[in-house]
């Protein structure tokens, strides 16, 4: 049991830092990623990775939560659903395939895609199992009744206890706010009576739409060579229709005005979400936009955020920004938790914190200690295979360059306070900010 | 004075670790009792720092409760040659990522960072090791952002303020049953001097393992270890009270009443810990049986009653071989709509049961022993993990190189052990359980306001 002591954080000041010692190593950092498309049209991202005998494999598919159209929840349902039966396998059989080769897979949905991974060890008799299980479940999913039912059932379980948590509360509360009738507005597990209503054909429907070879992206990170790498992509994918990619979803449109959503909760905190949607990946101004929330409130223990709200008032844990970016606009989120009677305080400080910001932009002692904090950090991304595969993953599926890591670095380091300034006028607007308090009803 | 132990191959008979090329650790000691662990890791160049304390919720009584978790807080708060915050500062100047965390049985603070940089992370961990400034200012505020962690984490959280309670019952007198973020009374009650005082009693290098992961070299950090930590003076520890728990004699059950939606369900057996077993054996055999009921999907509280009886919605098994004293084997579970807890708790007494009257079976033991094997080297992608296993292992008392032991003595458990270690200790007289019983939630009609801005549209 834990308790400890993240995004905590601090004032600033500039320390000297050897810039080109950073650069020196991060030349060499960045994995080297091999590129090929399948002949069913699959996008395939490889690193060979030597050293530990193991590999990662992850199947993206644009198939997340913004693909439910009216069937909320259903992405989510068709993921849950999908290792609990297949070929000849129920659920026990798929389950212990797998652990008896010690491997481990899972299945996890977003708002842009579903993914299925696999982590094996690459000994060719417990490897070829893995293999052949992730296979199975990805092209042979049997969608039983019985399985659908009970996947369900928890699923609504799921929801009925989001209904104890006021944090869980907020952010549904706030993808409404934020995206309206997009897409991108409804929880990713949907709401109750949403699902109550899927029916076992509705999965199997959007399994065959959107579970095919030219909308899926691979990521496979580990001790194997290229040629083993396209044997076990093949061995993968083998027998997933071609089918095609879909379109892209419809544009986000921001909202038009500010507006505040207040649910009363009886819990001891109430929880504060404020934002607008912003940053899509390759967006023109998504490194200005990230440093400068570095420094605002994403930086965990150096932004201006933590400073203000928790380090010199004490008025909470967890305080900070984020952008977190899509295929189309995602979400820009400032989070806090306070006592229900500090609210107004918490939510002042908060705001007047971010107003500034958007206004005057960093100053160049911020800026150098972000850059310094991001550059020299840069081989902590990606120290490990799984860290690998997550990039890649992401890279790949985002359609983002394949020197993308290589140039992080110095992309970052080329951004300047102007940059920062003007990018946060011309796209965080407070006029638009959508806010959301759950908490402080009476007990 | 200088010692450098290498550890033999273990596990010689098992090709795939040598071509995992798992690294050896290096111990050292400084004269002044700091213990120093090294573990070379080349894949990347970066290292993580980690420095372990051996004090932590299970070292405090009552009346203080929490006060390891808020001296953690208190540590970035600087010391005599640094401001306030000035740590983080420095430590994100260099690239590095920091935090620290508390538990019943450690403090332990770390960093990542470049391999260039652990100068930077050994200068300042030896620095507010003996010199600490706590102020009265910074600690009034940092108390509330402590009281604010704990509404977040427990308060607001009905499983998570279920189980504490359920922990307080669980022990007597046994110092497991406080919270690690302490009673929010105690909180409140903390004077500067209480902070003062603990951090003299057990911050040392006496006190403390440094533990380093990474593209280093051991000799390299041994000495960087001497020039930082070498001149610091080592304290006069107090000694532990044994505080044993109280026989355990009958069961004991509580409900807990607190407004949230789904019932819920914990148990827990007083079981052994690695260190006071009554035979070596007996905490990997309950180790086993852990993966036995819960090492993944097709295991049985899955298969059995999430599947096969569908009556759990979830369920989950709770044990740590490594604690420092006796701890608890606990089972958690969610009922399915339409079931009740107390019929979910039959049959999870019912699986116990099973594993009392029927050996495993030497497919399930596979399954769990080969998931060990992997798991092995899933490990070692991660240097934090490493660092987390050597740390934790040398401050609980039982040292680093139980981690190297761990595979060979699972891979020894039979199930005739299993079953035996489910007789001996999986029994009604050494059971708690508790109960959640939702009250409804109330006053959470949403409510829909238009800010005054709203007119204000560009």
């Amino acid at each position: 049991m834990f308790a400890d002591r993240k995004n905590a954080g601090h004032a600033l000041r500039a320390i000297p830092a050897l810039l080109l010692l950073f650069f020196a190593w991060t030349a060499q950092a960045a994995p080297v990623i091999e590129q090929w498309t399948t002949a069913q049209g699959s996008r395939v991202y490889f690193v060979r990775s030597a050293g530990l005998p193991m590999v990662d494999v992850r199947v993206v598919f644009a198939a997340g939560s913004a693909r439910d159209g009216s069937q909320h929840g259903l992405a989510a349902l068709t993921s849950a659903v999908l290792d609990t039966g297949a070929g000849q396998w129920n659920a026990d059989a798929i389950a212990q395939r797998l652990e008896g080769v010690g491997a481990l897979m899972g299945a996890t949905v977003s708002k842009d895609s579903a993914s299925l991974s696999l982590r094996s060890l690459t000994d060719a008799d417990k490897l070829g199992v893995a293999l052949d299980t992730l296979h199975t479940v990805l092209t042979r999913p049997l969608f039983a009744a019985k399985d659908f039912e009970r996947e369900k059932q928890q699923v609504l379980l799921g929801l009925k206890q989001r209904e104890e948590s006021p944090a869980e509360l907020a952010a549904v509360a706030f993808g409404k706010a934020l995206y309206g009738a997009h897409p991108y507005a409804h929880p990713i597990d949907g709401e109750i009576a949403g699902v109550a209503k899927l029916t076992r054909n509705d999965l199997i429907n959007f399994y065959r739409r959107y579970y095919v070879a030219s909308n899926a992206v691979l990521a496979v990170v580990g001790d194997l060579t290229r040629a083993e790498a396209e044997a076990l992509v093949e061995r993968v994918m083998t027998g997933l229709p071609k089918g095609e990619a879909p379109a892209a979803l419809p544009p986000v449109s921001d909202p038009v005005a500010a507006n505040t959503v207040k649910s009363p909760f009886p819990s001891a905190q109430t929880h504060v979400l404020v934002g607008a949607p912003v940053l899509k990946y390759g967006d023109p101004d998504y490194f200005p936009l990230y440093v400068g929330n570095h420094i605002l409130g994403g930086g965990g223990f150096v932004s201006r955020i933590t400073e203000e709200v928790r380090e010199k008032r004490g008025l909470s844990y967890s305080a900070n920004s984020y952008f977190m970016p899509q295929a189309d606009k995602g979400p820009f989120t400032m989070s806090l938790q306070t006592r229900n009677d500090q609210t107004a305080e918490a939510l002042q400080v908060l705001m007047a914190t971010a107003q500034k910001f958007i206004a005057e932009g960093p100053t160049e002692a911020e800026l150098q200690a972000a850059q310094q904090n991001i550059v020299g950090g840069f081989a902590l991304r990606v120290d490990s295979n799984q860290k690998i595969a997550e990039y890649v993953a992401m890279l790949g599926f985002y359609g983002l360059p394949l020197d993308y890591l290589d140039t992080f670095p110095s992309k970052v380091q080329a951004v300047g306070v102007e940059d920062i300034a003007k990018a946060f006028r011309a796209r965080v607007d407070p006029a638009r900010f959508q806010t959301v308090l759950v908490g402080g009803a009476a007990k | 004075m200088k010692t450098s132990v290498k550890i033999a191959w273990l596990l010689l008979g098992l090709p795939w670790l040598a071509a995992a090329g798992q690294a050896d650790v290096h111990e050292f000691k400084l004269d002044n009792g700091l213990k120093v662990l090294v573990k070379e890791d080349h894949r990347a160049p970066v290292v993580v720092s980690q420095v372990w304390y051996k004090v932590g919720s299970s070292y405090e009584h009552d009346g203080i409760t929490g006060i390891s978790h808020m001296l953690e807080h208190m540590m970035f708060k600087g010391t005599d040659s640094h401001a306030p915050g000035e740590f983080s500062r420095i430590i994100a100047a260099n690239g590095g990522r920091e935090n620290a965390f508390t538990g019943e049985d450690y403090t332990a603070y770390f960093q990542s960072l470049e391999k260039s940089r652990l100068e930077v992370s050994f200068e300042l961990e030896a620095d507010r090791m003996r010199h600490l400034k706590l102020d009265q200012g910074e600690f009034a505020k940092e108390r509330e952002v402590v009281l604010e962690e704990r509404r977040m984490r427990t308060e607001d959280q009905p499983r998570a303020k279920t189980s504490e309670h359920f922990m307080a019952m669980a022990f007597s007198n046994g110092p497991y049953k406080n919270p690690v973020i302490g009673w929010p009374e105690d909180i409140k009650g903390y004077q500067l001097s209480d902070l003062q005082n603990w951090y003299g009693l057990w911050y040392a290098p006496n006190n403390a393992t440094v533990v380093v992961v990474g593209d280093v070299q051991p000799a390299a950090v041994h000495d960087l270890a001497q020039k930082h930590f070498g001149a610091l003076a080592p304290s006069q520890l107090p000694e532990l009270k044994a505080r044993a728990e109280v026989e355990q004699v009958g069961l004991r059950r509580m409900t807990v009443k607190l407004p949230a939606k789904l019932p819920f369900l914990t148990m827990g057996y007083k079981v052994p810990a690695l260190k006071d077993a009554a035979a070596a054996w007996e905490p990997y055999a309950l180790e086993v049986l852990s993966g036995i009921l819960d090492g993944g999907n097709g295991a049985r509280l899955a298969s059995r009653l999430v599947r096969g009886k569908q009556i759990a919605a979830e369920a989950g098994v709770g044990y740590d071989l490594y604690s420092r004293l006796p701890t608890l084997f606990t089972l958690e579970a969610v009922p399915v709509q339409g079931r009740t807890v107390a019929a979910l708790e039959q049959a999870l007494r019912d699986e116990v049961r099973l594993l009392q009257d029927k050996p495993v079976t030497p497919a399930e033991m596979e399954r769990v022993k080969a998931q060990v094997v992997a798991h092995k080297v899933y490990e070692q992608d991660s240097g934090f993990y490493q660092a987390m296993q050597l740390g934790l292992l040398e401050t609980v008392g039982l040292g680093w190189s139980k981690a190297d032991e761990y595979l060979s003595n699972v891979k020894a458990v039979t199930a005739e052990q299993v079953q035996a270690v489910a007789r001996k200790y999986l029994v009604e007289d050494r059971l708690s359980i508790a109960y959640l019983d939702p009250l409804p939630i109330t006053g959470n009609k949403a409510v829909v306001e238009t800010s005054p801005e709203a007119a204000h549209v560009r």
